[in-house]
């Protein structure tokens, strides 16, 4: 069979690799706000004027930077599991919860991605002049005041660059949930390849995807860093 | 309460797992190492000609090596081992007449292949980044005096631009050593391979967070060397700085597209 009617055909499997686009946008779409938001309160933490506090946050960013993703994604995404059991062992089948394999998924690459982004965040926070924060408290705004509204809105700038880049490689973790049990883009390249006997068709179709998305990515960061620096020279 | 704590104790640690298994993660601990050091050294090699193409004046020359590097950089590895391990599959009438398919047969070989292509176009940004991040002004003054090229390359352009290219290049190094975890996807009993093995055994998690450790000291002591390697190649610039900061360049806007740690640590 040629290639367009394997994909366009009415039995192609375009459709299915659609649909594993999709989950794949939702995965890293979904996990932007935890992650990212998690790698602030660490970011936060490091900066804290508590000692073990900062140890414990600095443990865990060199944990999950210094081993693979594709074991966080594991450790997080059985631990949960083993944990859930272990819960509904201690309080009995009525707690017991079945996960979700999507939901899971976006808690693993959300660690993941809070360890990373975390770095970046400490590396932005550290780029605001603390005379912004003396000069909003001399004003006498309150201390969460202060945060959203002169620190929160300065940081974006700087972190730009660097959030690129951990978008960039969410995008390209979310193929190992395809190992989860998450049809995502790739484990639907893996579903139409073993059922045609073509997988160069379609991982490289499931390829081409991604890399449509990189390069629009890669667009879009740009656009974003132009906006962002409008008024800095 | 005792109970719970015993249960969450034996959740986390199970030195019995060790002693019977540990022995696999070791076995998977050389298959890891192998894997990493011939790709990582194969990429190397191939790296230098792939930023002399991107940097070539020639369309011809630089669009396919853009090309390349874009697609390696852009698409994931697991995708790209999948495209080589299972197309390989596809095309084995052909690769078996030009007496290939031993070689794309093997789950190790196809795993080197891979990472190797995939290295080579990080490591070849690596390396383009560091070389147009030498001042102008220095390789003018290097011919200027009449040196040759050669010795322009062997004593201004590589001293200075390897010494920029150290620390991306060592991240990289440690980007591969994560990413070949992948190698156990498709059936390499390499460390993760291991691990998923003993733990299909034994459902017992705590054997993923005894791999964690492995790979962990491996990446820190690596980060480490690392950091020594720097200071000692680098204490004739300002004492106890980075290269990176003395030579500026690399993080310069504009440049820090070329010391992009896509992969590598943020």
């Amino acid at each position: 069979m040629g290639w367009f009617s394997l994909l366009f055909g009415p039995d192609g499997w375009a459709p299915l690799l659609l649909r594993g686009t999709v989950i794949t946008i939702l995965l890293s779409v979904v996990t932007v706000p935890f992650g990212f938001g998690a790698g602030l309160v660490l970011a936060l933490l490091k900066l804290s004027p508590s000692r073990p506090v900062r140890v414990a946050c600095d443990a865990y960013t060199t944990f999950f930077r210094g081993i693979p993703d594709l074991l966080s994604l594991f450790i997080v995404y059985f631990g949960l599991q083993s944990l859930l059991n272990v819960l509904a062992r201690l309080l009995g089948d009525a707690w017991r919860i079945e996960m979700n394999a999507f939901v899971a998924g976006v808690i693993a690459l959300s660690v993941v991605v809070a360890a990373y982004s975390s770095e970046v965040w400490v590396a932005s926070l550290k780029a605001v002049p603390p005379g912004q924060a003396e000069a909003a408290r001399s004003l006498g705004l309150h201390p969460k005041q202060v945060f959203l509204l002169v620190i929160l809105p300065q940081l974006g700038r700087v972190a730009l660059p660097g959030m690129g880049n951990i978008w960039t490689i969410l995008v390209k973790d979310t193929s190992l949930i395809s190992t989860l049990a998450v049809s995502d883009l790739l484990r639907a390249a893996s579903e139409a390849s073993r059922a045609t006997t073509r997988p160069l068709l379609f991982y490289g179709a499931a390829a081409g995807i991604y890399l449509i998305f990189s390069i629009v990515s890669g667009v879009g960061q740009a656009y974003l860093e132009r906006r962002a620096n409008q008024g800095y020279a | 309460m005792l109970d719970a704590l015993e249960g969450i104790a034996g959740f986390v640690f199970n030195l019995d797992l060790l002693s019977t298994y540990g022995w696999r993660l070791l076995q998977g601990l050389r298959i890891t190492a192998e894997v990493v050091l011939i790709s990582c050294s194969l990429g190397f090699l191939l790296s230098y000609p792939l930023a002399r193409g991107r940097m070539s004046r020639n369309p011809l020359i630089s669009a396919p090596a853009l090309a390349y590097v874009t697609f390696f950089r852009g698409t994931p590895l697991l995708c790209q081992l999948y495209l080589v391990y299972y197309g390989a599959g596809e095309i084995r009438p052909f690769l078996a007449s030009v007496d290939l398919w031993w070689f794309f047969r093997d789950a190790f070989y196809c795993c080197i292949f891979a990472f190797t292509l995939n290295t080579a176009a990080y490591q070849a940004e690596i390396v383009r980044g560091a070389v147009q991040s030498v001042p102008k002004g220095q390789l003018e003054a290097a011919r200027a005096l009449g040196l040759s090229p050669y010795a322009i390359a062997r004593h201004v352009l590589w001293p200075q631009a390897l010494l920029i290219a150290l620390r991306p290049l060592g991240n990289e190094l440690i980007g591969i050593i994560k990413a070949s975890a992948l190698a156990a996807i498709v059936t390499l009993l390499d460390l993760m391979g291991e691990t998923r093995f003993v733990f299909a055994r034994t459902f017992d998690f705590s054997i993923y967070l005894y791999s964690a450790l492995i790979y962990l000291s491996i990446t820190q002591a690596i980060s480490r060397l690392w950091n020594w390697i720097e200071a000692l190649l680098s204490r004739h610039l300002l004492a106890g700085r980075p290269a990176t900061m003395v030579l500026g360049a690399a993080t310069r806007k504009g440049q820090g597209a070329a010391l992009d740690p896509l992969r590598a640590e943020p």
